[in-house]
Parts: C-alpha cells; structure tokens; sequence
C-alpha cells in the first residue's frame, strides 16, 4: 500500500513526556474500510498514538496524514470535522444533558445539521445502537454497558469516515461485547475505516483484517491475527524474556 | 416562548419601568432599584462564562471598573453622551476578556480564574496612578441638567431597565442556540466537547468577550451615580462576591437564574444596609454562598425542579 | 537614584523575603501542586495564623513563632474538616472546577470578613525581642525580623521535603497524584491520604502566618495579596516540586524587593502577578514541573 492508497497515514512520529519516550518513529498505514487491530501491553503507547492521531496531544516528530492532507498541525475538533473520531475508553458523556442531546452535540458540530434532521438522525443511531429507549434520560441514569454503548453512538453520530475505539470493551461481559462487536461489524459494512484498540484479544483476533502490536513506543509486528499469533516477538512483548 | 414572545416581554418590562419612573416616590427608592438591576446585568454577564462555560471569573471587579474609568476617560476627554459611554466601556471591558481569555485559556481552568483574581488587583494599582482619572483622590462628576427625564435618579434607573432587559436577552439567545449548547458541552466535558466537533477556544473566548462587555457595560454609567469616584470602592471585593453568589443562588444552566439571584439578594442587600453594617451583610452573603455551593448547587431553580419531580 | 549598596541590599532583602514566601506557599505546592485541589483560600488560613499569633502576643506577650507552633494541631483538624467536605460535596461527584472553586473563594471570603469583623481594619503588629534587631554583613544589613521567617521557612521547607520523600505517608501523597488505583492495592485510602495532606497545608498556614506578622503588621485584607504571590510561586516552581517552591520564592522575593525599591512598593504585587502571567503563557510547566 502505498502513502497515496492510505486512509490515514501515521509517518514516524514522535512523542516524549519529560525523559520518557512515549512513542519512537512509529509508522502505520491504515486503508480506508479496513478494520485494524492495534494491541500491545501496557504502557506501549497506544492510547498516546490515538491522543496524538485525535489531535489531543501535539507529536514531538513525524507527520500524520488524513485522506493524503497533513493534518498534523491541525487542533482536535477540526481532524473530527474532516472525519476523525474516537471514542473514549472512560466514558466522557455530557452529564447535563440527555442520552439525545448527548448525540445532537458531534450532529451539530462535527456532521454540520442544525437542528431539524439532527433529532431523527440521533434517534435512527440509537435504535441501531439499542439505547433509543432511553433517549430521554440522563447518563447519570445509564449502566456501565449503556455508557459504553453512548459513548460509540456519539462517535457515529459525529458521521466518522476513520472511526477509533479505545478499548470500549474493557471490564463487559462475554455477550456484552459480542454485543458491541456486532454493531462495529455494521458499521465497517457502512464503509467506515475502524481502528480498535483492545486487550480481548478474542474481540480483536474477530474483528481484525490486519493487526499492529505496540510495545515500548515502538512498532514490533503487523499482520493477519494468525501471524501476530504465532509471532515470537509479540508473545515476548506480552508474557517477557 | 420563541424571540417574538420574548421581544414582547422585554418590551413590557421596559415600559413597566417607564411607568414607574412617573410615580412620585423618594429618589432613594430608584437609586436602589438601580444598584438591583445593575446586579441583574452583572449576574447575568458572569454567567455566561461561569454558568454556561465553567469557567469562573474572581475578577468582576476589574471589568466593572474598566467600564467605569473608560466612562471617566472619554468624559474627560470628548464629554461624551452616555450611550457612547455604555458602548465603550463594554468594547474596552469585552477587549480585556478576550485577552485574558488569550492568555490563559488554552491552560487548566483554574488558572484563567486565577489570572482574573490577579488582573483586580493590577487594573487597581495601575489606576491608582493613573491620575488623568482621578486616581487615589478619586473623580468628582458633576451631572449636567437632566435630558428628558425628571430627575437624574429616575434616568438613571430607567436606563438600567432598558440595560438589564438587553442583557438577559443576549444571555438567553446565546443559551438557546448551538453558541449555548456548544458552551453546555464544554463545560460538562471539554475533552469530549473538543473531540466531537466543538472548537472549544473560539467559544470559551467568545464567552469571555460577551461577558466582559456586560460587565464593563455595568459599570459605564457609574460615575453618574455616584458621582464620586475612587479605586477603592469601585473595585469593591463585594462585585466579586455579588457576582458569583447570585447566579450560584438562583442557578447557573439558564439565564432564569441570576436573574432571581440578583433580585432577591440584591434586594436583600439593599434593606440591610440601612440596618446592619455593610461588613456584616457581605458576611452573610460569604456565608450564604458557601452554604448553598455545598447543600444546593443547582442554586433555587435546582431545588424547585426537584421539588416539582417529587411531587409528580 | 542607583547605588549598589542600595541594590545589595534590595537582593538580600529579597532572598530573606524568599524563604518566607516558600513558607507561604508550602501549603498550595502540597494541596494544588501535588493534589489538584485549587484552595485559593489557603493565604486566608495564613492570615488567620497571623491573627492567632497577634491575639496571643497582645494577650499573653507571646512570641509569634510559639503561637504559630502551638495552634499547628488545630489548623490541621481545621484543614482536614475543610478537606471533608470538600470531597464529599464536589471531588466525589467530580464537580471540583466550578463549585470547588467558588467554595473556596467563599471560604476565603468569610473568613476575611470575619476578621475586619472582629479586628477591625487596623493594621495589627507583634512584639518580639528579635524584632527591631539587625546584623551588619560587610555593608549589608540583615534585619532580625526579615531573617528569622526566612530561616524558619527553610526549615519546614526541607522538613517538608523530607516527610515526602521518606516516610510511608508522604511517599503516599506522591503516589495519590499520580496514580489512585495502585495506591489502593498498597492497602492505603487516597482520601484518607489527601486530608492528611490536606491538613498539613493547612497546618503550614499557621506557622507561616505566624511568620508573617513578624516581618510586617497585617490587616484582614492582606490575604488577598498573597493569592498572586502563592499560585505565580507555584506555578514558577512547577507543580509538584518542593524544591522548585524554594527557587521560586527566592526569584519573587528579589524581584519584588528590586522592584520595591526602584520603582516604589506599590508596583510590587503586580511584580508577583505579572511573573504569573508570563509563566503561564511561556512555560506553564514550572521550571521543573513533572
């Protein structure tokens, strides 16, 4: 795949904190529809390489490119105008307002409809999502799955072209994420590129075309989930020497 | 209610004004019916930026004074009409927001409120020295011959009428619209705000722009009402106190609640001054403040719609 | 009219000034630099320590520094109170930033108020014997009563260092600023945690007020000039350093000293503010932030 081919194009970057070096030239290529894994222990950087691909964190080297545009400059909400989003893996709903008005917020400023269809598009991804029922409550009302499941439906209804879930998994039940699976599964079917950051590897070894395993900032393995299976530089990254 | 109703009854409520500008009661009563709507602008004005925002400003002070010397300096200097004033005060008091908000927006919200605590204590002394308005010995105005009113006491009050009704309607228009619902987000989660789509540093600078004009535009006719004017008391910690404790107490998500908060403790204020002293009566309202920050956050409004949810 | 002997001793001056800023500031370092809680009402704890110090000296001929000792037990139940309700009204339910804010403001507040209440505002001064003396350095004069708070500061600012750096509680308030979970798998309660150091901040209030009653005669609305001085120190030093607090002090100190007596005193404060701005414009870190 070529730089031109890619969807997003992470091209060595670069971010330290202090001394620390969170991530070393890392590069990955993703193409637009895939479904891509990115797994490594932790403290591997992961969750740094989404914050500096969100724009939530500014890189200390390299450049990353959307749809062939350097975007590396660019502040947070705009990368999520052009169709960059992430989900978070502590849910940030908006407590104030409604499951509903939650969504209305990336409807409004991200998808750019003003008020009118932005309640019916809202409802639509509910229903998908299966928190329509409780449109009208506050997420203080919500369970834990529930948050999660919000925190996805306000991601969509920022109508992402690169979607990136972190770790919306964590700490669910087996059905629960087979739960959420299926409805990332449908939404790759919509066309929308999903970069998934998981430590179930069931979930990602499932879902993934293609996985990227981070350790120590840097970039050890690519492949189809049987290969990083059988890779023996990831199962030393994971269990040690 | 959409704008037109809204339009209607701001309307009213100016003509209401004007109407009681005809009764024939002691001045006094005005004077204060003025410093209680002059709270309604203030209240309203720091509420856009620490209700609807969350970000808190201990400097009121600063900009109600800047509205108050810039009135000073374009007296001096031009004689200008009280319209201007107003205009120019709010401009010079909405430039110092967006500075300030420059500065220091892009870091953790407690250091914008810092920074605003530190820019009282800097406009003082910088007006302190500044004697072209008057500096430490202060500034004496001498009212002109009343235009079209009876009494200066009377315009003056009626002109805080037309100034508070403007305000809370600029407050609830931008509450209402994406400007406000864009500011609820940020203030509820700015992270989150900023990653689904809201540009939050052109919203919390436009806040603060519209909340210093107000603040300034409070404190622009000033100098006509006390017609003496020294840093000291126009940079009162009681600003500072007022306009935090009355959106606080009415309630800070809608623009309904420093509306009330102004009211009623701005109306308390004023009976009790004439009976406690005014260092007892700023006591309580530290001690109100507190208790209301702790027990009943959503201020009044708050406790009211829970009162209504028990009883449905 | 410049003479170094003039600016020599606006330096030394400075540096003294320094240690007691540092004593001053001990307490927000611990509390915002270490802990996130914004207690912008801590300079009026100070106040408050001053006035106890002021109340006992008038009384009962007290020295400053003894009262300042002696009322550190109440000030950290005082502390750990305010703590409480702090975390059950606002960090519990995650609403620190607007509410925390204004309820410290109140705080700061009342008890100002409550002061000029009881004290009017006079300006009110202690006598100790060491106050009025000074020693001659080679052409520089050190005054006993500016020389006293400085070394004090220093003394609990490396007590201070110490305690964090190696006893079981204070290498417990460096781990509850970085990271809660780990914490409680080490079988300790981060509130619990934060009141004690929350109560020590306070705690620092008394002996620092104490302090400052001896360099100069205060009022109730001191206070407020010491918010500027406390968080621009803070934020200076870094946010977390013990160390950066006391260079920080020491670089305010001089500054204002070198602006005092060049330009006038009341230019000062707006020395202490004006280094705050810059600081969090150019390098919001600290000089040796985390």
């Amino acid at each position: 795949m070529t730089t031109a081919d890619a969807l997003l194009d992470i091209d060595g970057v670069t971010k330290r904190f202090g001394g620390f070096l969170a991530l070393d030239r890392v590069s990955i290529q993703v193409r637009p529809g895939e479904r891509l894994g990115l797994i490594g222990p932790n403290g591997s950087g992961k969750t740094t390489l989404i914050n500096c691909v969100s724009g939530a964190l500014p890189t200390d080297g390299g450049r990353i490119l959307f749809e062939g545009r350097d975007i590396t400059q660019l502040p947070a909400h705009q990368r999520t105008r052009l169709g960059i989003v992430r989900s978070f893996q502590i849910p940030k709903p908006f407590a104030s307002m409604t499951v509903l008005e939650n969504l209305g917020i990336p409807l409004e400023y991200a998808a750019h409809s003003r008020s009118g269809d932005a309640a019916v598009g809202a409802l639509d991804i509910l229903r998908m999502i299966g928190l329509d029922a409780k449109a009208h409550l506050r997420p203080a009302g919500l369970t834990q799955i529930e948050m999660r499941k919000l925190e996805l439906a306000r991601a969509m209804a920022a109508r992402p072209k690169l979607l990136i879930s972190d770790e919306a998994m964590a700490g669910l039940s087996s059905a629960e994420v087979d739960d959420i699976l299926t409805i990332l599964f449908r939404l790759n079917e919509q066309g929308i590129t999903i970069i998934m950051i998981e430590h179930i590897m069931r979930a990602v070894m499932r879902f993934s075309e293609r996985i990227v395993v981070l350790d120590a900032g840097n970039r050890i393995a690519e492949g189809t989930p049987a290969e990083i299976v059988r890779n023996p530089a990831v199962e030393k990254a994971y269990l040690g020497e | 209610m959409k704008i037109r109703g809204a339009l209607v009854v701001a309307v009213a409520v100016i003509g209401l004004g004007v109407l009681l500008g005809g009764l024939r009661v002691n001045p006094y009563i005005y004077f204060a019916g003025y410093v209680v709507l002059q709270y309604v602008v203030i209240a309203t004005a720091w509420n856009v930026l620490g209700g609807y925002a969350g970000y808190v400003n201990f400097g009121t002070p600063a900009f109600f004074a800047l509205g108050a010397y810039t009135s000073i300096a374009l007296l001096e200097a031009f004689k200008a009409p009280l319209p201007v004033l107003i205009l120019c005060g709010g401009l010079a008091a909405g430039l110092l927001g967006l500075g300030i908000g420059y500065l220091t927006l892009r870091l953790k919200g407690v250091f914008f409120s810092i920074a605003t605590f530190a820019l009282s204590v800097v406009l003082q002394t910088l007006i302190i020295n500044w004697d072209y308005v008057g500096g430490a010995k202060g500034y004496t105005l001498i009212r002109p011959p009343v235009p079209f009113f009876r009494s200066w006491a009377v315009l003056l009050f009626i002109m805080m009428v037309v100034l508070a009704v403007v305000t809370v309607l600029v407050a609830r228009t931008i509450e209402r619209s994406w400007i406000g619902r864009g500011l609820a987000a940020l203030r509820d989660n700015e992270e989150a705000a900023e990653c689904m789509g809201v540009p939050t540093l052109r919203l919390k600078l436009f806040a603060t722009t519209i909340s210093g004009f107000f603040l300034g535009v409070a404190g622009a006719p000033f100098p006509y009402y006390v017609t003496y004017v020294e840093p000291s008391s126009t940079f009162d910690l009681n600003y500072a106190v007022n306009a935090l404790a009355m959106p606080m107490i009415g309630g800070t998500t809608t623009w309904l609640g420093p509306v009330i908060g102004a009211i009623l403790l701005g109306t308390a204020q004023q009976v009790a001054t004439v009976t406690i002293s005014s260092e007892l009566n700023l006591l309580i309202v530290g001690v109100v403040l507190v208790l209301f920050v702790v027990l009943a956050p959503e201020g009044l409004i708050g406790l009211a719609r829970k009162l209504r949810g028990r009883r449905a | 009219m410049f003479s170094w002997d003039l600016v020599a001793n606006a330096v030394v001056a400075g540096i003294l000034l320094g240690g007691f800023y540092a004593a001053v500031s001990l307490g927000v370092s611990l509390t915002f630099g270490l802990l996130d809680i914004v207690n912008i009402a801590h300079p009026a704890f100070v106040i408050l320590g001053a006035y106890a110090a002021y109340v006992m000296n008038s009384s009962f001929g007290l020295d400053p520094i003894v009262t300042g000792v002696l009322f550190t037990p109440l000030f950290y139940l005082i502390g750990a109170c305010v703590y409480r309700i702090y975390y059950g009204s606002f960090e519990r339910r995650g609403e620190e930033s607007l509410r925390g804010l204004v309820f410290f403001f109140g705080l700061l507040f009342i008890i100002e108020v409550a002061l000029s209440l009881k004290y009017g505002v006079d300006y009110r001064m202690v006598e100790a014997a060491y106050i009025g003396k000074s020693i001659d350095l080679g052409g520089v004069g050190i005054a006993f009563r500016l020389l006293v708070p400085c070394l004090v500061g220093l003394a609990m600012t490396l007590a201070l260092y110490l305690f964090l750096s190696r006893t079981f509680y204070g290498r417990a308030v460096m781990g509850v600023s970085q990271d809660q979970v780990a914490l409680r798998l080490m079988g300790a309660n981060p509130v619990r945690i934060k009141t004690i150091a929350f109560g020590l901040g306070i705690a620092a209030a008394s002996l620092s007020g104490a302090l400052l009653i001896t360099i100069s005669p205060v009022v109730p609305s001191t206070d407020r000039d010491y918010i500027g001085r406390v968080f621009a120190i803070t934020v200076l030093g870094g946010l977390g350093s013990i160390g950066g607090t006391l260079v920080a002090s020491i670089i305010l100190g001089v500054a204002e000293s070198l602006m005092a007596t060049l330009f006038g005193p009341s230019w000062s404060l707006a020395v202490s503010f004006g280094i705050l701005l810059l600081a969090l414009a150019v390098r919001p870190a600290g000089l040796f932030g985390r």
